[in-house]
């Protein structure tokens, strides 16, 4: 049984040097592979006496064991270093940054547009549109604007030869929407609109959003509750709003609304008031039954006040560094 | 309009500070845009009366001047102006005074002499003026009184914006109504005292157009003194409200329509050929203007004629041959009513807006003409004396408008407001806007006054409670509201999510105008038959219509690239503009991008290139696969007048043109300094998706299979593929795609070498190598007989 010891010991010493993985394997097959020095122990047994065989047999059998777990352990451990060789070999810097471009983004006149609409829905509003090309019945009469009327002096309209027009508000969608559409009814239409008009604070384009909602028993205290909601929601803070009388040809009565601002000032931040009975008429709507609200709203107004944009004409510089700032 | 607090004051004695008044005039719906002093207050600048006068002994422009400013000897003082003289009573500031420029008085010598103080010019006061000069004093200034008080320059002047629809608050008078309604409090007396004629001179009016002028008012006034000069508190009152002080006679007509609000005219009588009538304009006349414009009224506008033709617009502007001048002493006055009908629109007409036409065309209340005379000729008598002949009021009370009745219902009042407000408060209310109130069923019937033009209906009585009751009174109540869901296709709003799409592959959104230089657009491809030209175009860069979104984008591109950003993606969304006649569809709904400069912005994994078309091809295809057209899509090869007509394609959609993708044309490409720009234009409504529908898929192994073919380099791909796809089984063939192209030697210069990939599978079994390869040769022999392709070994 010496030499049992003598190879064991010879064993474990060949494991414990063995650097790696083919080198353990080798080991294994010295020692346990069909030609192997403890295969030949147990090949040998059988030139022992009979009563000592049980016992010698016993004794290699434990020594296989115990070599075959000194692989495995060994084998493991190797394993291991191994991959943890490779895992810091495949090492990648993640500070760089990501392959391919990144993501532009919207205009901030679009991104008011999509809030604004988006907290319409939600209040169960349509959105309408219209075209931007009018005729003179649309973007006036219809809205109880006569010829001549002194209001068609506040708008600086843009016309094309022949009379037809660039809509200078989003009302008219409310009129052929009333026509078509009939009561109840309630939209809101964004778009492009268009004054004779530039200067540091006021372009020849802008966006606005008119509101129209024709119905049962629509008061001026529903107005005001809509608009609160709206102002609230779309600057996302608690609101101060200032109601205030004011006119347009198509509603009676009319107000101009004041937000309060940081600074302690009243910002005018959109016009309304309840739908002049003459417009409804005219839409086919009987102003007994019906009663309703409408109003408009400049959208790069909105927008400069919740960025913070300073000058109206950024807007359509389309300066990147400008946009870029909205991403 | 401008007005000042201390002429409001003596119409309505209220007890508002400045900010309180503003406030409450803003909540009534009279905006005060601005409040500011009337002058900045001035310390130690006295009344100085020049006692003695002598020219400097060493300059020929200076004088030397004695000032008594009240008690001790008189200052000596050098002064410069070409106005002052011995007995004038001006503006002095003593050693110390700080005036508004800045400029702190001490005692000095100018040119040796010594001077201890200032005389003061409007200017240097701080009072606006274009009068040069020292700005006298009326005579009764005691000398030593302080000017700041004297002057009232502690006067809060108040800037209105009056809505168009009250007419009867372009006035001090109106707005003191406001006051009192307000306030509650009493207006001072209405009517001004007559003045009794002293002399029988008067001229015969006639209405010849009772519509348009149903009443006239005059009255001749003989012996102005020359020297007659416009008291300084009427100067001030004027500058105050915006209008520059003239020539007496003039300052007491513009005096009288600040203060009551109707407009009057002066007339040189010399000047004035026999009567006077109010008649529209004879085809041809002509009359030249007090700015010295020579218009021809036309028809329907209405003139004020003598004998010798037009002597004026009526309610816009007088004519230059009867205008008052220096050596006027007999004048004819007018205060007429002109119908708002005959008034609109015509100023704007000869490219004027005066204070007259404002007020005119909004409606002047017609029971002011004789009192307006009445108070012209009370201040002239004070300030140039004279002899008034007698007040000519010649009126067709049948064509005088008249303030209708209006029926007010409690129960639609308080359903418009949402508010209750009680019967006896409403009716306080209407009575205090001066209207005649009557009870009648369900509610009140309420006459407006005379001024009020604006009272039509129920509604702007609803309006008038509301805004004396107070919006602010009005509560915020949610109403209930009929619900009607919107409709919503397979992607709710298509030209967001295609925002959205781009957004993600890094362009950033731009928003251009919609009109562009007509120039430009021809550049572009613009159809001159279907060109929108605006007729009054903001100026000539922005004078039509855009038939595209490119050249906007372009210019927008170019821009970017001046300010060193040197790679640039731009998208937009809006509309084209096709003039086709208005029932036709004008405006096509895009959506458009742009690219230039490198494909990736400058990074560490990948080599720099250019930005070519296929970059944005792949953009324009995310678009047409969010829109569920990719299968109905085609790029066909077409020329484009603003494309590289070998890097251009038209793109189809299910048979119809729905956009274009190219390479911007490199002649015009070198001209906008935009190398290497890609461009493309697709029409919204492609990406309005269809409904999707499920169809099952195979559960079978699929089999691939590639062909490699020589083929002629003109042929495109997509006719091959279109080849394949009609020579296989449809059940069979699941993908088909192009993975290889080579060009170059080994294939010669006239052929390519093109891979196609085919991916077959069945749903029922699977497919057999024989049946593959069948499948495979009928590929190939089909590519063979179509465009000779040959297999490549």
């Amino acid at each position: 049984m010496d030499a049992l010891e003598g190879l064991m010991s010879r064993a474990r010493a060949a494991v414990a040097g063995a650097a790696d993985l083919a080198a353990l394997d080798e080991v294994r097959v010295r020692f346990l592979g069909k030609k192997g020095e403890l295969t030949a122990l147990l090949k040998n047994l059988g030139t022992l006496p009979a009563a000592e065989r049980p016992a010698a047999g016993q004794a290699i059998n434990v020594a296989r064991d115990a070599v075959t777990a000194a692989l495995d352990q060994r084998r493991s451990l190797l394993e291991q270093q191994q991959l943890a060789a490779s895992l810091a070999a495949e090492r990648v810097d993640l500070t760089l940054p990501g392959r391919g471009a990144t993501a532009g983004g919207e205009h901030p006149v679009s991104r008011s547009l999509v809030r604004i609409e988006a907290i319409f829905r939600g209040a169960g509003f349509a959105v309408h549109e219209g075209p931007e090309i009018e005729d003179d019945f649309h973007n006036f009469t219809a809205l109880n604007i006569p010829e001549n009327h002194p209001a068609r002096a506040m708008h600086d309209t843009f016309y094309f030869p022949g009379g037809r027009l660039l809509r200078t508000h989003t009302s008219p969608v409310q009129i052929r929407a009333l026509r078509a559409q009939g009561a109840p009814i309630r939209l809101i239409a964004p778009g492009r609109v268009y004054r004779c008009d530039s200067d540091m604070t006021h372009t020849p384009m802008f966006h606005q959003v008119e509101g129209l909602v024709v119905d049962r028993g629509v008061s001026f205290a529903s107005l005001k509750a809509v608009l609160h909601e709206f102002v609230e929601r779309f600057f996302e803070r608690p609101a101060q709003l200032r109601f205030r009388p004011s006119y347009f040809p198509f509603t009676e009565p009319s107000a101009e609304v004041d937000v309060l601002a940081d600074s302690g000032r009243w910002l005018e931040i959109l016009g309304c008031g309840m739908v002049h009975p003459e417009v409804l008429r005219q839409a086919g709507v009987d102003p007994e039954e019906f009663t309703g609200y409408a109003f408009g709203m400049g959208v790069e107004r909105l927008t400069m006040l919740r960025y913070g944009v300073d000058d109206l004409r950024l807007f359509f510089d389309n300066d990147l560094r400008f946009l870029r700032q909205f991403n | 309009m401008k007005i000042c607090d201390s002429w409001l004051q003596e119409h309505v004695a209220h007890r508002l500070d400045p900010e309180a008044l503003s406030r409450r005039l803003t909540m009534l719906g009279l905006e005060v845009d601005a409040v500011a002093l009337a002058g900045q207050p001035l310390e130690r600048v006295v009344v100085g009366r020049v006692v003695a006068l002598r020219r400097h002994p060493n300059a020929d422009k200076l004088s030397l001047c004695q000032v008594d400013v009240g008690g001790g000897e008189p200052l000596g003082i050098v002064c410069g102006a070409p106005n002052v003289r011995e007995g004038g009573l001006y503006a002095t500031a003593l050693e110390g005074a700080r005036l508004p420029g800045g400029l702190v008085i001490k005692p000095t010598r100018l040119r040796g002499e010594p001077s201890a103080g200032m005389l003061c010019s409007a200017r240097e006061l701080g009072l606006e003026s274009s009068v040069d000069g020292l700005l006298e004093l009326d005579v009764d200034a005691v000398p030593g009184s302080d000017v700041t008080t004297l002057l009232k320059l502690g006067d809060p002047v108040l800037d209105l914006n009056i809505t168009p629809n009250r007419a009867d608050c372009f006035s001090i008078l109106g707005v003191a109504r406001e006051v009192a309604t307000l306030e509650a409090t009493p207006l001072a007396a209405a009517a001004p005292q007559a003045v009794p004629a002293t002399i029988s001179d008067a001229l015969a009016i006639n209405l010849a157009d009772a519509a348009a002028c149903p009443r006239f008012a005059g009255r001749v006034m003989r012996g102005l003194r020359a020297d007659a000069v416009t008291p300084l508190w009427m100067r001030e009152r004027l500058r105050r409200c915006g209008i520059r002080p003239i020539h007496p006679v003039v300052d007491v007509t513009n005096y009288v329509m600040l203060e009551l609000g109707q407009p009057m005219h002066a007339y040189d009588l010399a000047r004035l050929d026999g009567p006077i009538t109010a008649r529209l304009a004879s085809p041809g006349e002509t009359c030249v203007l007090l700015d010295g414009q020579e218009v021809e009224p036309g028809p329907d506008v209405l003139v004020i004629a003598d004998a010798a033709g037009p002597v004026g617009l009526a309610g816009i502007m007088g004519g230059q041959r009867t205008a008052v001048s220096a050596t006027t002493r007999d004048i004819f006055l007018e205060a007429a009513f002109f119908a708002p009908a005959a008034m609109a629109g015509r100023a704007r007409r000869f490219g004027l807006h005066t204070d007259a036409s404002l007020r005119f065309e909004r409606g002047v209340d017609p029971t002011l003409p004789v009192h307006a005379i009445e108070r012209a000729t009370g201040l002239l008598l004070a300030i140039a004396g004279g002899q008034p002949g007698p007040v000519i009021d010649r009126q067709e009370p049948d064509q005088l408008p008249l303030r209708k009745p209006v029926r007010l219902r409690r129960a639609r009042l308080g359903q418009l407001l949402g508010l209750e407000i009680a019967a006896g408060q409403v009716q306080d209310i209407l009575q205090r806007l001066r209207m005649q109130v009557e009870p009648a069923a369900e509610g009140w019937l309420v006459t407006p006054p005379a001024a009020r033009f604006d009272i039509e209906r129920e509604e702007d009585l609803i309006e008038e409670v509301a805004r004396v009751h107070g919006y602010e009174r009005i509560p915020v109540q949610p109403g209930l509201a009929t619900v009607q869901p919107a409709a919503v296709g397979e992607v709710p709003d298509p030209a967001r999510h295609a925002a959205v799409l781009l957004v993600a592959r890094g362009y950033q959104e731009a928003i251009t105008y919609s009109f562009i230089e007509p120039g430009l657009a021809a550049r572009f491809g613009a159809d001159p038959a279907a060109a929108l030209e605006l007729a009054n175009p903001i100026s000539a860069d922005l004078a039509v219509m855009r038939q595209s979104l490119w050249p906007g984008l372009v210019l927008a591109a170019r821009e970017n690239l001046r300010r060193q950003q040197p790679r640039v993606r731009l998208f937009e969304t809006g509309a084209r503009y096709l003039g086709r006649g208005p029932q036709a569809h004008e405006e096509e709904r895009c959506i458009a991008g742009i690219a230039c400069g490198s494909r990736l912005p400058e990074q560490w994994g990948e080599r720099a290139q250019p930005v070519d078309v296929f970059d944005v091809k792949a953009d324009v295809e995310v678009l047409l696969v969010q829109g569920g057209r990719l299968g109905q899509l085609a790029f066909e090869a077409a020329v484009h007048p603003a494309l590289h007509p070998g890097r251009s394609a038209r793109i189809r959609v299910a048979g119809r043109d729905a956009g274009w993708i190219g390479e911007l044309h490199p002649a015009l490409a070198a001209e906008l300094e935009l190398p290497g720009t890609i461009l493309f234009e697709l029409q919204l409504a492609v990406l309005a998706r269809p409904r999707p529908a499920y169809a099952g898929f195979s559960q079978l192994p699929a089999v691939r299979r590639d062909i490699a073919l020589l083929v002629a380099r003109e042929v495109p791909a997509a006719d091959l593929l279109a080849v394949v796809r009609g020579a296989t089984p449809a059940a069979l063939l699941r993908d088909v795609f192009v993975f290889d192209i080579y060009t170059g030697p080994q294939v010669g210069s006239t052929e390519k070498s093109i891979a196609i990939g085919l991916i077959l599978q069945d749903t029922s079994r699977t497919l057999t190598d024989e049946e593959a390869n069948g499948v495979l040769q009928g590929v190939t022999a089909a590519l063979g007989r179509e465009f000779q392709a040959r297999i490549r070994q």
